[in-house]
């Protein structure tokens, strides 16, 4: 099988580290002087839309895993942290907690199940699970059916921290989605992201080396539902909403072509394709249903012609690793 | 009128009635995804797309050319095929060779766009559409009242999928189509044109798509979410049963969409989720699906 991301010839290992650093100094300063210059609920969408394209990326770069119901972490986890704020009374930081463990407990027992099946199979099994869940989300009373679950408070962090104004929501969001960014980066170049990349590249070797790879692909699949859970559950509170838009099979769909858009298997390409994608959907918001055609549209261009997205072309051109 | 573990008979045979129609659709369409799987190695996300699209074919001819159902049954799977054909040629032809997951995402980003322009033309309401005047009406069985309608709708694609399987498996250009899944290389080779034969297959299992959506006009109300909301069914469906046998897939399309027709009587709010609860029992039973092989 073919890898699902071809990564350009890499340079000597000091090099990536360099251009690594660079672009991240790059990020974090743009992302500092940014909510002077833009509008800060949006900047907060598309960093907590950014973690979500992180963690897909996680397991789709570097493990070769096509999850289509990544929908089913994120917008559960954010039923379960709005819940927990609003019906419970948590204080944020309490509920951000218990909706990402809602996300992992969630990603042990479907990755369980969809890791039985390899290749297209995986795609179909996440798809499927994704969409039972969002059939009990609809159902469940405690979600609010169509309604969702409104008004969640954002409350005050560790009790000292008014998240009701927008700039210390800012920070606090910021904080999170760079946390969970450098834990990716710090997953993919540890030994173990190493074994996950052998499973992508060549599975029976990896088996044969003596790899459990099931257990390697069932705790990646977990991490990535855990920080798809934690970018879900910051999206509740930055809204102050959970609805079933969050864990439709649409927004299943809508991270796999921000991270393809970006650059699947490329560090920075998610953030990039995320932030573009929700760019897109803002200022288009008012043609309506054009969106989806444009959205598939882009689909059909990135998978015909442009397999490598923005990030993976940059760094073809630059010769770095990105 | 008698009851069935304390369910009238009406509502029990009922069900189980609505239970074989669905499973009729679910046969039909994971037998297109099957065929097409076999010859392209490409999952067709854009199948509920293309089975929308037969519904409102036959909507469509039927509102500015007059044409009936009959007509529509004929024309609308040679057209929507038509339209298939020139996807496959247009888009799918050049993603054969990468990684399955391209062909599912190209297939999807295809599927929005379909989806999307039609909500901008047809709005996301939908349609009706008469049953035809020949099957107006039904008949009391005694223990239930049975539609005209979707008595020929079950039927009818019983016979569709029956010819299916004998065509693929029975005839010659079925053992020419089996050989180029098993080696492509080997079979052209032998002076057999297996690229057309791939687009012709494609152009096949969309008509296929397109054939049950015109069935389904009268049943359903024809809206442009009417594909997406059942393609995933179907997924759950395809995984299942396994991808390697063709009969394998119309047995388990019928036979989930009875369970999910019993699922509505004994245990209403389960009845969205019967199939994935029972796709996960499969894949902790048996991972490779009732028919298939692992893989």
């Amino acid at each position: 099988m073919a890898a699902i991301a071809d990564p350009p010839a890499l340079p000597a290992r000091a090099d990536d580290a360099r251009s690594l650093t660079v672009a991240f100094i790059v990020m974090v300063a743009l992302l500092v002087v940014a909510p002077f210059v833009v509008y800060p609920v949006f900047l907060m969408q598309a960093l907590c839309f950014a973690l979500f394209a992180c963690a897909f990326n996680l397991l789709v770069g570097y493990v070769g895993l096509l999850s289509f119901g990544h929908a089913l972490f994120f917008g559960w986890a954010s039923y379960l942290c709005a819940h927990a704020a609003k019906r419970w009374g948590l204080p944020p930081e309490a509920a951000v907690l218990f909706g990402t463990a809602g996300g992992a407990v969630l990603g042990l027992a479907a990755g369980f199940l969809a890791i039985r099946r390899q290749g297209i199979y995986f795609a179909m099994i996440t798809l499927a699970l994704a969409q039972m869940m969002y059939f009990v989300a609809l159902r469940a009373p405690f979600t609010g059916g169509e309604d969702g679950i409104q008004d969640v408070p954002r409350g005050r962090l560790f009790g000292i921290f008014d998240l009701s104004h927008e700039m210390t929501m800012y920070v606090f969001i910021l904080i999170m989605v760079l946390a969970g960014f450098l834990f990716t980066y710090r997953v993919i170049n540890s030994p173990f992201g190493e074994v996950l990349k052998a499973i992508r590249e060549n599975e029976p070797r990896a088996v044969s080396l003596g790899y459990r790879t099931d257990r390697y692909k069932l705790v990646a699949f977990v991490l990535s539902a855990t920080l798809a859970g934690l970018a879900g559950a910051l999206k509740a509170l930055v809204f102050q909403l959970a609805s079933l838009t969050d864990v439709y099979w649409t927004m299943s769909g809508e991270v796999v072509l921000m991270t393809l858009v970006g650059g699947l298997g490329t560090i920075f390409g998610p953030v990039v394709g995320a932030f573009l994608i929700v760019a897109m959907e803002t200022y288009l918001a008012q043609l309506g249903q054009w969106v989806l055609v444009i959205q598939g549209a882009i689909f059909v261009f990135c998978v015909l012609a442009f397999r490598r997205g923005i990030v993976g072309e940059l760094a073809a051109l630059l010769r770095v690793k990105l | 009128m008698f009851d069935i573990f304390g369910i009238p008979s009406q509502a029990l045979f009922g069900q189980l009635l609505i239970g074989l129609i669905n499973g009729s659709f679910y046969a039909l369409l994971s037998l297109g995804l099957a065929v097409i799987f076999g010859m392209l190695n490409v999952i067709n996300f854009t199948h509920g797309a293309q089975y929308m699209m037969g519904a409102f074919a036959a909507y469509l001819l039927l509102q500015y050319l007059g044409l009936n159902y009959w007509e529509a049954l004929v024309i609308v799977p040679l057209l929507v095929g038509a339209s298939g054909i020139l996807v496959e040629r247009l888009f799918l032809q050049y993603v054969r060779k990468l990684d399955h997951v391209y062909g599912l995402i190209l297939t999807f980003g295809l599927a929005l766009v379909i989806e999307g322009l039609f909500r901008n033309y047809f709005g996301s309401s939908g349609e009706p559409y008469q049953v035809p005047d020949a099957l107006q009406g039904g008949h009391n069985l005694g223990f239930m009242f049975l539609p005209n309608y979707r008595a020929w709708v079950i039927g009818f694609s019983l016979v569709v999928c029956l010819v299916t399987w004998f065509a693929i498996e029975r005839t010659r250009f079925g053992s020419y189509l089996r050989a180029a899944t098993e080696n492509p290389t080997l079979v052209r080779a032998f002076g057999i044109n297996v690229p057309r034969m791939v687009t012709l297959t494609y152009g096949f299992g969309v008509g296929l798509a397109a054939l049950a959506g015109v069935m389904a006009a009268p049943i359903y109300n024809v809206s442009p979410q009417m594909g997406s909301e059942v393609i995933i069914v179907v997924f759950a469906v395809v995984v299942i049963g396994g991808m390697g046998s063709i009969l394998g897939a119309i047995v388990t399309g019928f036979g989930l969409g009875i369970i999910e027709g019993l699922t509505k009587v004994f245990f209403p709010e389960a009845s969205s989720t019967v199939i994935f609860v029972v796709m996960a029992i499969v894949l902790l039973i048996r991972p490779a699906g009732l028919f298939g092989r692992l893989g």
